[in-house]
């Protein structure tokens, strides 16, 4: 594995099975009554948030805990517009205060690959979602959801629906589902799809009925509101209409099909509440799962060449 | 008495190898075996004369934005990239939209000393696009303004440009326009392509650069006026330059040393540095714009040279300011791209770095011809030399080249200013 995590697409086949393998190994922590490993101890976890995330700033951080690392959470929270201290010169600190990982989330893309890159820092970096770019743990938590549901993904037809455009879910998942062997269609209408979309070696669609029979996995994407009136599309109701999945479109799934969404939800927009609470639903099962995956990438970044549990005696890290 | 100085063995415009004299602001003498008593001797075998360049669009940043470059500071970078004029772009703080603010910039240009500045006045008050500004008084200042440009905003009304290019027809003016549509750009940050959706930076269609040019063409037509085209960056772009041209209307169109050389690609590296308006387009376009240079369609290589300070570049990239360095590096870069390519020779350089961009300008004194009794603006130029791009060693005050570690050819040697030289040994004089 390289040094930071910047892109699923930096990803191996090899390095992200061993990640998931290693999340299944992680996995069983949670049903254990001291959901604890030593295996970070002493090293110190930075979650550097620039943009609003709760969810995902608590799964790295019960991920960074559960490991025994200590964690420090730095909101700095800011717009191009309004512009506090630089990123350089807040890398500059946390390198001061000695962090060894750096969990970014940013608004603007690339800003991960600028911190591990600029020569500002030694830190690992891990990108926790930049602008509309990427969110590598997302990708990996999802294919980690699909792999436990459905086995080896090689094959497996995976649907993303929705705000492809502005999305980095959908950038990363594309990606590293690939990587995994899997066959990706992103459904959206065209002025959500991407410019040159076409170079992504996927395939895409506009129609939602006519992948959803085929699909092993439908990922819905979160769509904003406020698009319609940058004219993306006319009106909420239409694009639910088209694009937003249902009991009625559910009911053309196959049986083994599984309901994904990286959260929050906008229940009514995209997806409707009964499907959202129906039993092919994973999208509570994503979050635990989000934990796992963190915790093996935090251990593989930092940690090292040992099994991250051990066997039947337990930990023995 | 100003010192003469006697050229020794320069191959002028890359001919045969002459003398020149330069004596009392003007070229006194060419021929082989030239003396002169008291003559300051400059060896020149092996160097290449070409007239003074003259840029049509440079930011001197002065007013406003002292800590990215001067006027003195940019000027220094002129003359060590031959320059003998520029134009000084109009986007300063306060903006160069009165006779006050241009006759400023043009006092502070002739006390620098180092080469020529020619204030350009903006088109619309505060570069606001809303009313013009008094282009009138502009053009009757000290100054004598004949480049009009809104530059770093595009004059998108339809009717305010109208105007502007029937407006300026009273005094002989040209309207400059940076072309760019601002509801498609909106946030944009690099070309809209492939690589923009899988960076995930918003993208920046030809489109909204190639729809305004098309409509400034057709407007230029129509009020039978002068239009010029800045920066232009697209393949689509110079196919419209080119069929406005076909058709004999006044357009004439600049192409930056930069979109001559670099392209998108370099904008997954997320370095800022990259960042520039318009920006960096694909490969394709590239050699679009070398071949519509080569066959005339774009007249003129423009720097665009933009200075901004290290802070405003050592960031994300979407918080990052647009715009690179220049002045420095054009004629390297216009030798690697067009003449050691073939596509043009040392006297369509000086067609197109000074003939041409002195006339669009309507310039006196510049962009002359060598030829006995011409102003003496010339540049020794050695095209065999060859270096890596430092960048701690720029004149101009900001950092923010992108050629650091390329190897680029060319070596302004020396650079005469009516017979002064401002750069003599690759150091300013």
């Amino acid at each position: 594995m390289k040094r930071h995590l910047l892109s699923a697409g930096d990803l191996t086949r090899a390095d992200a099975e061993l990640i998931l393998e290693t999340a299944e190994e992680l996995r069983s922590l949670a049903d254990r009554p001291i959901k604890k490993l030593p295996a970070l101890r002493g090293r110190t976890v930075v979650n550097l948030f620039f943009e609003d995330s709760t969810r995902t700033r608590i799964s790295f951080e019960a991920a960074a805990k559960r490991l025994s690392a200590d964690v420090i959470n730095f909101s700095a929270k800011g717009s191009s517009l309004s512009k506090g201290e630089s990123l350089k010169d807040t890398s500059l600190t946390l390198e001061a205060m000695g962090a060894d990982a750096v969990v970014v989330r940013h608004w603007a893309s690339g800003a991960p690959h600028l911190l591990a890159n600029a020569g500002w820092s030694k830190s690992s970096v891990v990108n926790a979602g930049d602008g509309t770019h990427e969110h590598p743990t997302q990708a990996l938590l999802d294919a980690f959801t699909m792999w436990r549901h459905l086995g080896n993904l090689d094959g497996r037809r995976v649907a993303i629906v929705g705000d492809v455009l502005h999305s980095r879910v959908a950038r990363s998942n594309a990606l590293l589902l690939k990587t995994l062997g899997a066959e990706v269609t992103l459904v959206a209408p065209p002025t959500l799809l991407p410019v040159g979309v076409e170079g992504w070696d996927v395939e895409t669609s506009y129609d939602l009925d006519a992948v959803l029979p085929k699909a092993d996995v439908v990922m819905m994407l979160r769509v904003q509101r406020e698009r319609m009136n940058a004219a993306f599309f006319p009106t909420v109701r239409e694009y639910s209409r088209r694009y937003g999945l249902d009991g009625r479109r559910m009911d053309t799934l196959q049986d083994h099909t599984i309901v994904m969404h990286p959260g929050p939800m906008i229940r009514g927009m995209e997806i409707s509440a009964d499907v959202a609470d129906s039993h092919r639903s994973v999208i509570v099962e994503q979050v635990t799962n989000g934990v796992a995956v963190r915790m093996a990438v935090l251990y593989l970044l930092l940690g090292g060449s040992e099994p991250a549990v051990g066997t039947s005696e337990g930990a023995n890290l | 008495m100003t010192t003469a100085y006697l050229v020794k063995g320069v191959r002028v415009l890359g001919g045969e190898p002459t003398d020149l004299l330069l004596e009392d602001g003007v070229i006194a003498a060419i021929g082989a075996g030239l003396s002169a008593d008291g003559a300051e001797v400059v060896d020149a075998d092996g160097l290449i004369a070409l007239p003074g360049l003259v840029d049509l669009h440079t930011h001197l940043r002065e007013p406003g934005r002292e800590d990215a470059e001067t006027v003195d500071t940019g000027t220094q970078a002129a003359a060590l990239g031959g320059f003998t004029a520029v134009h000084a772009m109009a986007n300063t703080d306060p903006v160069a939209d009165t006779a006050g603010v241009v006759e400023q910039v043009w006092r502070l240009g002739r006390e620098a000393g180092h080469c020529d500045v020619f204030p350009v006045g903006a088109v619309t008050v505060g570069l606001q696009g809303e009313r013009l500004a008094e282009l009138g008084a502009m053009a009757d200042s000290a100054a004598r303004v004949r480049v009009f440009s809104d530059d770093g905003k595009c004059v998108s009304d339809a009717v305010l440009m109208r105007r502007a290019l029937e407006y300026v027809k009273a005094f002989d003016g040209v309207v400059a326009q940076h072309a760019q549509e601002p509801r498609l750009t909106e946030d944009a940050q690099m070309n809209e392509g492939e690589l923009s959706g899988r960076l995930g930076l918003r993208g920046w269609p030809a489109v909204a650069e190639e729809a305004v040019i098309a409509r400034d063409c057709l407007l230029a037509a129509h009020v039978d006026s002068r239009l010029h085209v800045c920066h232009v960056s697209t393949a689509g772009s110079v196919e419209i330059v080119r069929w406005a041209k076909s058709k004999g209307w006044n357009v004439t169109a600049e192409a930056c040393p930069h979109h001559l050389l670099l392209t998108d690609e370099l904008a997954a590296t997320y370095d800022p540095i990259y960042k520039v308006n318009p920006p960096l387009r694909s490969a394709a376009d590239v050699e679009a714009l070398r071949a519509g240079l080569a066959d005339g369609t774009i007249d003129v290589v423009a720097t665009d040279h933009a200075p901004h300070p290290h802070e405003d570049k050592d960031c994300e990239w979407q918080a990052a300011a647009f715009g690179m360095l220049g002045l420095e590096t054009a004629l390297s870069i216009v030798q690697q791209t067009m003449v050691d390519t073939g596509l043009i020779d040392w006297q369509g350089v000086a067609e197109r770095m000074s003939y041409t961009p002195a006339r669009i300008g309507r310039l006196e004194g510049h962009g002359r011809p060598i030829e006995v009794g011409e102003p003496a603006n010339v540049v020794l130029y050695d095209p065999a030399h060859t270096a890596v791009v430092d960048g701690t060693n720029l004149a101009s005050l900001s950092r923010n080249t992108p050629y650091v570690g390329r190897e680029l050819p060319g070596r302004v040697v020396a650079t005469f200013l009516r017979g002064t030289p401002t750069v003599l040994d690759g150091k300013l004089a």
